[in-house]
């Protein structure tokens, strides 16, 4: 690579590459975001209550012990299809009471099992996480996970 | 040292020296946890230790760039600094930052995007350091000698700090919000820190060994052109399941494929730099951690990469312990062990004690890098039966975790051979004074 490739040459391609892919890059990423607004999450509307859960979900730092959509800690279960596990994906009062009846179990306690901490959340807001947790759980992600063990 | 100025970099690599301590001993906190859970859980649960464990982490390294480029810029530049004050006003406020993001998480305020859960004012700190820090070098670069090593060194740093934007953009559309959130994450690991190794690496091939600048520069283009047109469209493999596009699942696998070249292309560099170079450097343990770091940066990033990163692969292994294994091996070759091998370099110059072989500092070295391979290993086997059991048989989490168990005890054993090592370097760099080993007597070719 002596002749051929020169220092400056090297350099060039290295820019004009560089540029390419990065306009590439942006294009596909705007195709993508117009991609999840309109398909593939639209099964279900991104309402008050799923932007307040969503909040809810960030403030207790939940993505440090779960994975979400597979993305997170390993610590804990998958819970992007948590819904669905329980069998209330389209019900959204029992998702509410079973989310609230396991979250004011927690801690467990029981010796040797991990433990999920107790939070402090209200009425509204654990409302607003089970719809979060119902609106993810109705993403279009490609048929992931592969089964619902998640 | 050459320049009065580069001395700046002393008080960087000590405060992330610092807080690599505290990042590996939070990493022990948290291998404990996964052996005995009820540990500390109603005070210092899991997710808290483990914001802390990845924050510091990204910080150090961070801190560790930043004092790389004062070092080395002034050198290159052939001229001081644009302005020490400067520069330590912005390592003041790192820190006051850092300790901030730690107090708070200790009493539970924090944000809940993984790696990016600082509070809004701690962001803010980062966005003015980053901001007072390319002003300073790019003011020294602008003003000196500009050479190959600094211009890729800047432009990674400055499309670095430019990313962090992306930390303030949070939408409330979940699969939206993780798109942007790559754009920080995989866009610095796999692309514009890849630059700033690039270069820091060959600076330090350019002072050990010897070799003609001209050659290290022109493998430096090579290098960093491999590691931006495949890092950039590689960043799809983050986007097979969230929510995006089918079409990323072949652009994904494809292009991230393609990033193990340029891991592959610094080991060979730093091979070829040595076998080349006429120099015979008494830094010793500096040249170690340059070829350690190159070496496992291929096997962790490009080997571990690309052993989950086919989407065909990624369905079943995604967000298992494989993850994590790679998680954990590649950012030790590529981005602790470079900037320890920075460290070792210039400690023992801005500490005026040359020359200098530090028998100390290699021990550690094969401390260290045993333990994370180690770690890598038994985190590989956990992750694969957890993905057999739990993907393919449909078990559930927690009853595959429990199989699991022998691999964490032994991940925690890992563990401690990491921080006995971590603990080790510190020791070599900051306390000892002389050489502990006396060389031998030099042999005579021939006899
Ligand atoms: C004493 C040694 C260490 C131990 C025992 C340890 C342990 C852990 C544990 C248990 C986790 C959480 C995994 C989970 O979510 O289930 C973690 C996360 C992480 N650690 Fe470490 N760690 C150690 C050292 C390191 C070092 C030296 C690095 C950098 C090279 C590192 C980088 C990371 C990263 C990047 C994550 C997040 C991984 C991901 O999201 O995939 N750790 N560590
Ligand atoms: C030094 C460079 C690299 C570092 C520091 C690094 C680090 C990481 C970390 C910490 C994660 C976990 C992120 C999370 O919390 O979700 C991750 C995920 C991933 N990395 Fe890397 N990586 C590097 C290079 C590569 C390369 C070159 C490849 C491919 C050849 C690759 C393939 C992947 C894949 C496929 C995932 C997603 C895993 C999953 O689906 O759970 N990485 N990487
Ligand atoms: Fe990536």
């Amino acid at each position: 690579m002596s002749e051929l490739l020169t220092k400056s040459r090297a350099r060039n391609v290295f820019y004009g590459g560089s540029i390419f892919f990065v306009v590439v890059f942006v294009a596909l990423t705007a195709d993508s975001h117009r991609h999840i607004t309109r398909t593939a999450t639209s099964g279900m509307e991104l309402s008050d209550a799923v932007r307040h859960g969503k909040h809810v979900w960030e403030r207790h730092s939940c993505i440090n012990c779960h994975t979400l959509h597979g993305e997170g800690a390993y610590f804990a279960p998958e819970v992007g299809n948590v819904m669905t596990r329980w069998g209330v994906l389209d019900e959204p009062e029992m998702a509410y009471e079973m989310l609230d009846a396991w979250m004011q179990a927690q801690p467990s306690g029981i010796e040797g099992r991990r433990q999920m901490p107790h939070f402090e959340i209200t009425e509204e807001e654990m409302r607003a996480l089970s719809e979060f947790l119902r609106w993810a759980d109705q993403t279009d992600t490609q048929n992931w996970p592969p089964n619902d063990a998640g | 040292m050459k320049y009065q100025s580069q001395q700046v970099a002393y008080a960087y690599f000590v405060a992330a020296m610092a807080l690599f301590g505290i990042q590996v001993l939070g990493g022990l906190l948290l291998g404990w946890i996964y052996v005995s859970p009820n540990t500390l859980s109603e005070i210092l649960p899991f997710n808290i230790v483990r914001m802390i464990h990845t924050n510091a982490l990204i910080v150090w390294l961070l801190l560790g760039f930043f004092g790389a480029a004062y070092y080395l810029v002034p050198e290159e530049s052939e001229r001081e600094i644009f302005s020490v004050r400067l520069a330590y006003f912005q390592l003041a406020i790192l820190v006051v930052g850092t300790l901030g993001a730690v107090g708070s998480y200790l009493v539970g305020i924090h944000g809940g995007r993984e790696f990016l859960e600082q509070p809004l004012w701690v962001k803010f700190g980062i966005l003015v350091a980053a901001v007072i820090f390319l002003v300073n070098v790019s003011l020294t670069f602008l003003a000196g000698r500009k050479t190959a090593i600094t211009n890729i060194l800047l432009m990674g740093l400055w499309l670095l700090c430019l990313l962090w934007v992306f930390a303030f953009i949070n939408p409330d559309n979940l699969s939206l919000d993780k798109m942007y959130w790559w754009m920080v994450v995989h866009l610095w690991v796999e692309a514009t820190w890849e630059l700033v190794m690039a270069a820091i690496l060959g600076f330090l091939m350019l002072k050990l060994t010897g070799v003609d600048r001209e050659v290290i520069e022109k493998w430096l283009y090579v290098i960093v052109a491999t590691a931006l047109f495949s890092g950039i469209l590689g960043t799809g493999h983050h986007f097979y399941w969230i929510g995006t596009p089918g079409y990323w699942q072949w652009i994904g696998s494809v292009f991230s494929t393609l990033e193990v070249v340029p891991f592959f292309a610094m080991m060979s560099f730093a091979f070829v730099m040595v076998w080349k170079g006429r120099k015979n450097h008494p830094n010793k343990a500096a040249l170690l951690w340059s070829l350690g770091s190159s070496t496992v940066a291929f096997f962790g990033a490009g080997v571990w990469g690309f052993l989950h990163t086919l989407h065909g692969v990624n369905f079943y292994t995604h967000g298992t312990q494989i993850t994590a294994a790679h998680g954990h091996l590649a950012f030790y070759g590529a981005y602790v062990a470079l900037n320890l091998a920075m460290f070792t370099y210039a400690m023992p110059i801005l500490r005026g004690r040359e020359p200098y072989n530090q028998v100390l500092n290699m021990a550690s070295f094969w401390l260290m890098t045993g333990g994370m391979a180690f770690m890598t290993f038994t985190l590989t086997f956990a992750g694969t039966i957890q993905t057999h059991m739990q993907r393919i048989v449909g078990d559930y989490y927690m009853q595959v975790q429990d199989e699991l168990g022998l691999f964490y005890m032994m991940r925690f054993g890992s563990g401690v051979a990491v921080v006995l090592g971590a603990l080790l370097f510190i020791y070599s760099m900051l306390v000892v004074r002389r050489e502990v080993v006396k060389p031998g007597p030099v042999a005579v070719p021939g006899e």
